[in-house]
């Protein structure tokens, strides 16, 4: 028997998209937020190319990246100024999509890699090869390595540990923010003991670090996030469906047909992967992976963190922040410090302000 | 293409004189979490059209039974066989084509609304390019129709009464497509009137649209009702199975739930009502 369905008006808040055999449902904010969030992130980061010593108006920093600027322009916006820029958005992109990841997964939106100890072992990677490079053997081919990759190894190594010790044939997510917390509380033990032993001068440039900064990119910094980016985020996009199955829990999931120990894996590696290169490119820039989803999620509805609409909002968040530690500020701050001045705020206005509870 | 296109093709009914076909099959299965058995060297065969109660005190193994007979638990030796392949080697989507399931008390994320809710339920006849074909919207459509619950498809799942949750799972479960559905105590935290509500859905489900049903229930007298055929378990082991009125006796209360009672015909639908007097022992 069949019943003649009467049309309901509108079954699923979204426009349904069909060409040939790919089908689609969207929802307006699903694509306006991104769009919007690019928008002021090409913005953004041209008047952040056009402030400094020399500076620079919004058209012609535009006119440049085109490939219509002339000789010092050129010089000072690519050579100089254009790679701080791109680390901070591939950072911010990296660490939004990894948190979006993170909480999803979790249903828990402390779940980020902050909190998760990932950060935490790419500082004590990163403080380790700055401190002990002149002591012991074993430093100095910490310290040989240099401070990028130690930090990379810090964090995949803490990724690795987080993994092995929640991994229980599936990842539950309660677990995974449990075991994090802990392995957070030893990196920051670990990375205290590394300062108190330190030379003056070598902690404080390790402080920098630890904060989080864009000082001095070139265009080397740019390459292994870029291509890590450019491999991972693709994939992550593609572990989206199945995310919004793995929300129900195990045995939903596992009814509906997924694979759901291998998607965990999946997800968990995608995201540890993301937050690795993005510290190590640019030190644990803290609150991004934390605020960004939610700030997203609210603006765009929906039951979950959306990737992509992380992804650029916290690009966004990145370089803007950026670009006010350099001009607004009588002196130049570590990005990282206002990337948590200006989330934090943020976020607490939307949840006073929203009926929806803090959690996914 | 409608609620149960595909399936007539591959699951013909039995030919008069024909015995019915075993669709869902355990076989000496032990069931084990970590090292304590919960149940042990059961066997049981659940065949097409039928809707069955499994039925026993608490901690009897009967959820768990259903989870391994759903494939979310599996057995540490026997195995579970779907239309006669051994469940565990069959790709896990396509057990998700044919056999549906409901766990306890399922949670949905917030902010998740109905219509998203049981649209999830397509998700093992989708792929990333065929997110949403026209397929997928009529049977939502007629799944959200057919459970009542059109008029809510736009209300977030968290801010439904129970027994409205408890219909959208249903409709979520409809709109998989399965012809096999499990249930783990679809009933529970819901007053009377709810009750009786989703086990009549469940009812039309199997009377109306095919499905062969296998719930878990607590209420005997709810079970004896609406279930063709009880399945008793007591101590992981499988005690008495057959109708109501074979399985629902005074001296299987005694023996499987320590329940002095009498049974009687419910003066409604003549099905067998326990009446407990006291608790043994």
């Amino acid at each position: 028997m069949s019943v003649e369905a009467p049309a309901p008006p509108r079954l699923r808040p979204g426009r349904v998209l069909r060409a040939g055999p790919v089908s689609g449902l969207l929802r307006w904010q699903q694509v306006v937020v991104p769009v919007a969030g690019f928008a002021v992130l090409v913005l953004a980061a041209a008047l952040s190319m056009g402030r400094g010593d020399f500076p620079i108006g919004v058209g012609d920093v535009l006119r440049t990246l085109v490939g219509l600027g002339e000789g010092p322009q050129q010089f000072i916006v690519l050579g100089l100024r254009a790679p701080r820029v791109v680390v901070g958005a591939l950072v911010g992109l990296a660490l939004g999509v990894a948190g979006a990841l993170f909480q999803t997964f979790a249903r828990n939106p402390l779940a980020s890699p902050d909190t998760l100890g990932i950060t935490m072992g790419a500082s004590v990677g990163a403080v380790a090869a700055i401190v002990l490079s002149g002591g012991s053997s074993a430093g100095a081919v910490l310290g040989g390595l240099g401070v990028p990759l130690a930090a990379l190894l810090g964090a995949l190594v803490t990724g690795a540990l987080l993994f092995a010790l929640t991994w229980r044939a599936g990842v539950d997510g309660y677990r995974l923010v449990l075991i994090g917390i802990a392995l957070w509380s030893a990196g920051t033990a670990l990375t205290d003991w590394l300062l108190t032993n330190a030379e003056i001068y070598d902690a404080a440039s390790a402080y920098v670090w630890i904060t989080g900064s864009l000082n001095a990119r070139t265009w080397d910094d740019v390459l292994p996030l870029g291509v890590a980016v450019a491999v991972l985020l693709p994939l992550a996009l593609a572990a989206g469906r199945v995310l919004g199955v793995l929300q129900f829990g195990d045995d939903t999931a596992r009814g509906l047909g997924v694979r759901v120990s291998a998607a965990q894996a999946a997800v968990v590696l995608l995201a540890v992967f993301l937050v690795a290169f993005a510290v190590s490119a640019a030190g644990p820039i803290t609150f991004v992976a934390l605020v960004v989803p939610q700030i997203a999620v609210r603006l765009t509805g929906g039951s979950r963190p959306p990737l992509v609409a992380s992804g650029v909002l916290g690009a966004l968040l990145v370089v803007a922040a950026d670009l006010v530690t350099r001009t607004v500020l009588p002196q130049a701050l570590p990005v990282g410090i206002l990337t948590a001045a200006i989330g934090a705020p943020y976020l607490l206005w939307l949840l006073v302000r929203g009926r929806r509870r803090a959690t996914l | 293409m409608t609620l149960d296109t595909g399936t007539e093709l591959l699951h013909r009914a039995a030919l008069p004189g024909e015995p019915p076909r075993v669709r869902l099959a355990a076989e000496h299965v032990r069931l084990a979490y970590d090292e304590q058995v919960v149940v042990d060297d059961l066997d049981l065969e659940l065949t097409e059209g039928s809707f069955t109660a499994i039925v026993g005190p608490n901690g009897c193994g009967k959820s768990t039974l259903l989870r391994a007979l759903g494939r979310l638990l599996r057995p540490t030796s026997g195995q579970v066989l779907l239309d006669g392949r051994a469940i565990a080697r069959t790709p896990t989507r396509e057990v998700a084509k044919v056999l549906g399931l409901l766990p306890q008390t399922p949670v949905a994320p917030e902010g998740l609304t109905v219509g998203d809710l049981v649209a999830r339920g397509r998700h093992p006849h989708q792929s990333w390019l065929r997110q949403w074909s026209r397929d997928d919207e009529a049977v939502v459509a007629e799944a959200l129709a057919w459970t009542d619950m059109s008029d809510l498809a736009g209300r977030p799942v968290d801010a439904l009464s129970g027994g409205q949750r408890q219909r959208a799972w249903i409709s979520m479960a409809l709109a998989q497509g399965t012809d096999l559905l499990l249930l783990d105590e679809p009933t529970t935290y819901l007053d009377l009137s709810h009750q009786i509500d989703v086990l009549d859905l469940v009812a039309r489900l199997h009377a109306e649209r095919g499905r062969t049903v296998v719930v878990v229930l607590h209420d005997l007298n709810l079970a004896a009702r609406y279930a063709q055929r009880l399945v008793a378990m007591k101590g992981g082991a499988l005690v008495a199975s057959g109708t109501p009125a074979e399985v629902l006796t005074e001296e299987l209360l005694a023996g499987v739930f320590d329940l002095e009672a009498r049974v009687m015909a419910d003066p409604v639908t003549g099905t067998p009502m326990v009446v407990p007097v006291r608790r043994l022992r």
